[in-house]
């Protein structure tokens, strides 16, 4: 079984176990304890990956680092529909690719900021809120020109993409990091519209669409 | 020294300034970097790590008190009138005593206390874990002022799909509540495969200031079937499921005018709580009743 090295707090993570849910594929998770534990700079964890990260995707003998690569991995293996990443169509292999780089941006900014905030990590927290607001901006005009056009994703195509996947969890989680969504209206409507796709699934800080995620919203508001 | 006495007045309530917090884990300490945090709305840097820690005021550089213990670093702004709360199942040598992950939250530190102390939420906010609907009554349990002068809650019972990170399916999970210090709350729950223990939490709240808190988790949990990231990544999952709710509650500080109090969320243990800490006088995270 395909088995992933998988931390609870990081988005990073949660979008394999998000893509593997919506393509029901099954695996088997291995805690490793990145907070307060830094196992991840352990010695076994680095004869895993060398650049002491997660997530790590070991599946028939395959060791993969990078949750961008391991997304592209799983889409091209276990999707036979070929919608998430449709390997006979160049342009948009392209096209997924430069937002998949797009959602690394996301994490060293976005994310970065959270890590600041949540676990205080020692980053300069201006410029990580300064530089996922230039990005939230970038990807708010892009999915309001989207929606002009009828189309949900970011990528063009009737079905979402693992360009979607990749940018979803740390713009989801930005407001742990204190960078708010409010200006971005867009960018909001597309999460709602990730968190509908059948087999979503959260992780915590991440609510479900609908009539639960709204009554969190009314509990929170006590 | 100017500076200092005005930062100091920050905090006003004897009680918490002569009191032991938590205010790093050990292990997140290194000689390199000084470890930046804030106490009671005071601005402190921790240098070191191991044995040569030491903590200086950073508007001042004046020396604060330290001790260790649990894996904590301990932190006292005035002169400590009593001893870090002993925890006896801290050392019972068949339990792993291991730091659950410091994490900050944008609240009031009363009112992460509270929350820790609230079952009502469980379906809603730790669905599929620590509760599910239909199973959103609390039934009733006991709450009292022990002896030590503690809140103690007992005889709490709640259905839990996941209870613990063992657990393999749902069951009626037996809880116990005790505050012992205000930004001090533990819990006490049957041990799956041990009926007649429980395991224990201890969350020591840290008072960044009046509406910021970090949430030092110490878990005491009996050995069997289990193994130190798995406590810590139920610990986090749960911790982190709670987090935005508490970070939206508003106002950030725990009212404490009883007149404030919405008969929606005023269960038992938290209105034994708010009391107690009226009786305490405490007002630092709080809004307290006009004088
Ligand atoms: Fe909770």
């Amino acid at each position: 079984m395909i088995k992933l090295y998988d931390y609870e707090l990081s988005g990073n993570c949660y979008k394999l176990r998000l893509l593997m849910n919506m393509l029901g594929v099954d695996y088997e998770a291995v805690p490793v304890d990145f907070y307060p534990g830094r196992e991840h700079k352990s010695d076994w964890f680095l004869k895993i990956n060398p650049l002491g990260q997660l997530p790590v995707l070991v599946d028939d003998g395959v060791v993969l680092r990078d949750a961008q690569a391991i997304l592209v991995y799983l889409a091209a293996k276990y999707d036979p529909s070929g919608n998430w990443y449709p390997v006979d169509d160049p342009a948009k292999l392209g096209d997924i690719s430069q937002w998949l780089a797009f959602a690394d941006g996301i994490t060293s900014t976005a994310s970065a900021a959270r890590l600041h905030e949540g676990l205080f990590y020692d980053f300069d927290i201006d410029a990580c809120r300064a530089g996922a607001h230039r990005l939230f901006r970038i990807l708010d005009e892009h999915l309001w020109f989207a929606e002009k056009q009828d189309r949900d994703w970011i990528c063009p195509g009737a079905h979402p993409t693992i360009a979607d996947i990749a940018c979803f969890p740390y713009v989801i989680l930005s407001e742990e990091g204190g960078i708010s969504r409010q200006d971005y209206p867009a960018i909001r409507r597309w999460c709602d519209r990730v968190k509908r796709i059948q087999g979503f699934i959260v992780m915590s800080g991440v609510f479900p669409a609908g009539p639960a995620g709204g009554r969190l919203n009314a509990l929170s508001a006590a | 020294m100017e500076t200092a006495v005005i930062e100091r007045s920050a905090c006003a309530d004897s009680v918490l300034l002569n009191d032991w917090h938590v205010v790093a884990d050990l292990s997140a300490l290194n000689s390199e970097r000084p470890f930046e945090t804030r106490l009671l709305g005071t601005d402190l840097l921790i240098h070191g790590a191991g044995d040569r820690v030491r903590i200086e005021r950073k508007c001042d550089s004046g020396p604060v008190q330290i001790s260790k213990k649990y894996g904590f670093l301990w932190a006292c702004l005035g002169d400590p009138d009593r001893d870090i709360l002993h925890i006896p199942e801290a050392f019972e040598t068949d339990r792993f005593i291991v730091t659950g992950g410091s994490i900050a939250v944008g609240v009031s530190g009363l009112r992460a206390v509270e929350n820790f102390l609230d079952m009502g939420h469980f379906p809603f906010v730790h669905t599929g874990w620590l509760g599910e609907e239909p199973h959103t009554e609390v039934p009733s349990y006991k709450v009292e002022i022990t002896d030590q002068d503690e809140v103690l809650a007992t005889q709490c019972r709640f259905f839990q799909p996941v209870a613990s990170p063992t657990a393999s399916g749902g069951i009626m999970a037996n809880y116990e509540y005790k505050v012992s210090r205000p930004y001090t709350v533990a819990l006490y729950k049957t041990n799956p495969v041990h009926p007649d223990r429980m395991d224990y939490i201890a969350l020591f709240v840290q008072p960044v200031d009046e509406e910021h808190c970090i949430a030092h988790p110490l878990l005491c949990y009996l050995k069997d079937n289990t193994n130190e990231a798995e406590l810590r990544w139920f610990m986090q999952l749960i911790f982190a499921q709670d987090k935005p709710i508490l970070e939206n509650q508003l106002p950030k500080r725990l009212p404490l005018d009883p007149r404030a109090e919405t008969p929606i969320r005023a269960d038992a243990s938290s209105v034994f709580y708010r009391r107690w800490l009226r009786h305490h006088n405490i007002t630092y995270g709080a809004i307290t009743a006009p004088q």
